[in-house]
């Protein structure tokens, strides 16, 4: 194994998801013991025992995990047809598309579906590097248009409509 | 014969206008997500299942079973114009229908998946028909233990098998797990792991988890390393398949079936396995060993079909004891749960016009299929070209809209962020997302059943393992289990060609990936000699092990 800058990183980081391991065991475990051990049991495991085994396995692959680093494992990242994993990860892009998303979060009860979809498809074309501007924006107020109409009057599921009330 | 003359019963459900149309319209979907790069059949049945709320439940299933189909041809498309490694499942398809599509012989080789898919699905969904009634009349038979014994069988299998690290696979199945807590514990009615969000409190729709690790997670993870430069596509050329073509066609299909169906009905975590085995096999009795490696017709058709025949295979477990062998049978599992029917022994007894009518319109959709296939390759084809923007934009769209429509909340988007962001670290650190998805369907199941056993029990462990069914199931996985450190003393012991770095060299990310952006073709050269690579690799290990 040659360990390249890029795989050194990695592994330092890696640690970090055994350390959230550990964190999810604990609060696992610490979890359980608040509950009570339940009522009329006749034999059988109350509603304890199994966070408990799952909190406890938890610590442990965190180790083991852990362990697995320090003797050089690394975890293999996944491959796609779409992904060239010859370069780092691109956090600007997957910033901008969280953007995307939690301003669709923020927006769909107060100004309505139409809006925050066409919101949310503009804002994540652009972040994926999409610069026909015009384009793009017909492609989505259609897209979330057309999906609201499908949902409300096609498949009876309510969309908030919001202020666009009386328009569509 | 009772399962035939129930088929026939099924054939009636399924030849309805309405199904028909849903059986067509799964089908092409299925077809469409296959061929786009990014979205596979798992992603795409767990975007459309809020769209299906208000659906028949039969109608819905037949839709999916269709996607779970046309997934699978449409998948051997990309791989084979497309020479990039895609979906574990059709990884080998590429080896050799890329090499023959270079050659100008993609017609070819398409045509020969696509009847191999055919060949293999029509008698994988007939075995299907045939095996489930006798699986069932044993199945009702089995109680708490078993039950419990078959589920903890799957959680090791999906861990052990699938993967290059155990450790890893065995996190994603905790985090599956510790989601599958999250609620009120249905005998005693505390809350666990909710934190007083009242929210929390009926558990974590499956669906929410579903779309966020397997479309938001992977939406995000291709985000931050999308090939800027599109990859290259060869042109599907013209032309049929010659006589010699089926001559050395017709015994792979059949042989890719026969491998292919058992492995996808017990859980060992999807057709990476079997397609692996069937291509090597092929190898090995082709009369044709020099044109492997240069676009053999054998290595598309024997891994295709096996391909398609474990995807019936894993329909039977799925039907019959409600157990799901892939991430596709896990969400479909889930799918049933949100109709509120059980799968399991009784479904067949229960539902029998959704499980009849769901076989027939699977066989139906087969046909459709290469009808859709065999003329439309090309114009399927084009669907490569999708601009990358808009094909994840689009993720992301309908994936908060479906995620959204479940409950009308927006509390639920907050949380498919949550669980698209730990796709993406799951992604990002290699830690695989099956065995996480089969654990948060799973989990409160056997906890239902372990608990249901210790109860008879009064308590006693013994009592999970007093049934001679439950005693053979922990064997095997115990076998399971020990099997790694077996294959790592046979290896210590048969060492001498350096073959103790093979686990070291599965996990290492792109190797020669150091330099500045090389040009594309060297690029690509590199990838389908790393390809090759892996594939000896994964040969060697496999000739340790099986032989």
């Amino acid at each position: 194994m040659t360990a390249n800058p890029l795989q050194k990183a990695q592994g330092l980081s890696e640690l970090g998801v055994a350390l959230v391991l550990l964190g999810l065991g604990v609060t696992v475990l610490l979890d359980a013991s608040g509950l009570q051990a339940g009522f009329g049991r006749t034999g059988g495991i109350g509603p304890r025992a199994i966070p408990y085994v799952i909190g406890g396995a938890l610590c442990v692959v965190a180790a083991l995990l852990a362990l697995d680093i320090l003797r050089g494992g690394r975890g293999e990242q996944e491959e796609g047809e779409d992904i060239d994993l010859s370069h780092g990860s691109d956090y600007k892009t997957v910033a901008i598309l969280g953007a995307a998303f939690v301003s669709n979060i923020l927006l769909i009860e107060r100004a309505g579906w139409p809006i925050s979809g066409a919101v949310l498809f503009f804002g994540s074309a652009f972040a994926l590097g999409s610069r026909r501007t015009v384009r793009d924006i017909a492609i989505a107020l259609f897209l979330s248009i057309g999906s609201w109409y499908l949902f409300v009057l096609g498949l009876g599921i309510d969309l908030p409509v919001g202020i666009l009330e009386g328009i569509l | 014969m009772d399962g035939l003359s129930l088929l026939l019963d099924g054939f009636g459900t399924a030849l309805t206008p309405m199904n028909l149309v849903y059986c067509v319209v799964g089908v092409t979907l299925g077809t469409m997500i296959g061929v786009l790069p990014g979205i596979g059949p798992a992603m795409a049945v767990a975007l459309l299942l809020p769209v299906t709320y208000n659906l028949p439940p039969t109608s819905a299933f037949i839709m999916f079973a269709g996607i779970y189909y046309g997934g699978m041809y449409g998948g051997s498309t990309t791989s084979i114009l497309l020479n990039t490694p895609g979906e574990s499942a059709s990884v080998v398809t590429a080896i050799e229908g890329n090499r023959m599509a270079k050659k100008g012989r993609a017609a070819q080789a398409l045509a020969t998946a696509a009847i191999g898919s055919f060949i293999a699905g029509t008698i994988g969904t007939m075995l299907v028909v045939l095996l489930a009634p006798s699986i069932v009349r044993l199945a009702v038979q089995m109680g708490a233990p078993d039950y419990f014994a078959i589920m903890v069988l799957a959680f090791i299998a999906v861990t052990s098998v699938l993967g290059a690290s155990r450790i890893r696979g065995f996190a994603a199945l905790l985090i599956g797990l510790t989601v599958g807590i999250v609620g009120i514990d249905p005998t005693t009615g505390q809350q666990r792991l909710t934190f007083g969000v009242p929210q929390l409190a009926d558990g974590i729709d499956v669906v929410i988890v579903a779309v966020g690790l397997f479309a938001l997670g992977e939406a995000l993870w291709i985000a931050a390393h999308l090939r800027r430069a599109s990859a290259q596509i060869t042109p599907t050329g013209r032309g049929r398949m010659s006589r010699e073509d089926v001559a050395r066609s017709w015994k792979p299909w059949l042989r890719g079936t026969a491998i292919g169906f058992p492995f996808g009905a017990i859980p060992a975590g999807g057709a990476e396995i079997p397609t692996f085995l069937s291509y090597v096999m092929e190898k090995r009795l082709s009369k044709h060993k020099d044109e492997f490696g240069h676009g053999a017709i054998e290595g598309v058709a024997g891994p295709e079909a096996t391909n398609n025949a474990s995807a019936a295979g894993g329909l039977v477990p799925l039907l019959t004891l409600g157990l799901p062998t892939t991430a596709t049978a896990a969400i479909l599992l889930a799918a049933f749960q949100q109709y509120g029917i059980q799968p399991g022994p009784l479904l067949l007894e229960n539902e029998p016009e959704l499980v009849w009518g769901l076989l027939a319109s699977l066989l139906i959709g087969n046909c459709v299929l290469l009808l859709l296939n065999l003329p439309l390759a090309p114009v399927w084809a084009k669907l490569l070209r999708i601009p990358r923007p808009y094909l994840y934009a689009g993720i992301l769209f309908f994936a908060s809209l479906g995620a959204y429509a479940v409950n009308a909340s927006t509390i639920d988007l907050l949380l498919l962020l949550v669980f698209g962001i730990l796709g993406f670290m799951m992604r990002r650190f290699g830690i695989p997302t099956v065995p996480a998805i089969i654990g948060v369907i799973l989990g409160p199941r056997a906890e239902v059943q372990l608990r249901r056993a210790l109860q008879i029990s009064d308590g006693e462990v013994g009592g999970l393992f007093n049934t001679g069914f439950s005693r053979a199931i922990y064997a095997i996985v115990i076998v399971l289990l020990l099997l790694p450190l077996l294959a790592r003393l046979l290896r210590r012991r048969s060492i001498g060609d350096g073959g103790g770095a093979t686990e070291g060299d599965v996990g290492d990310p792109g190797p020669g990936s150091d330099g500045p952006a090389t040009p594309l073709t060297a690029e690509h050269a590199a990838s389908a000699a790393e390809e090759r690579a892996r594939t000896e690799l994964l040969h060697r290990n496999n000739e340790r092990t099986w032989t």
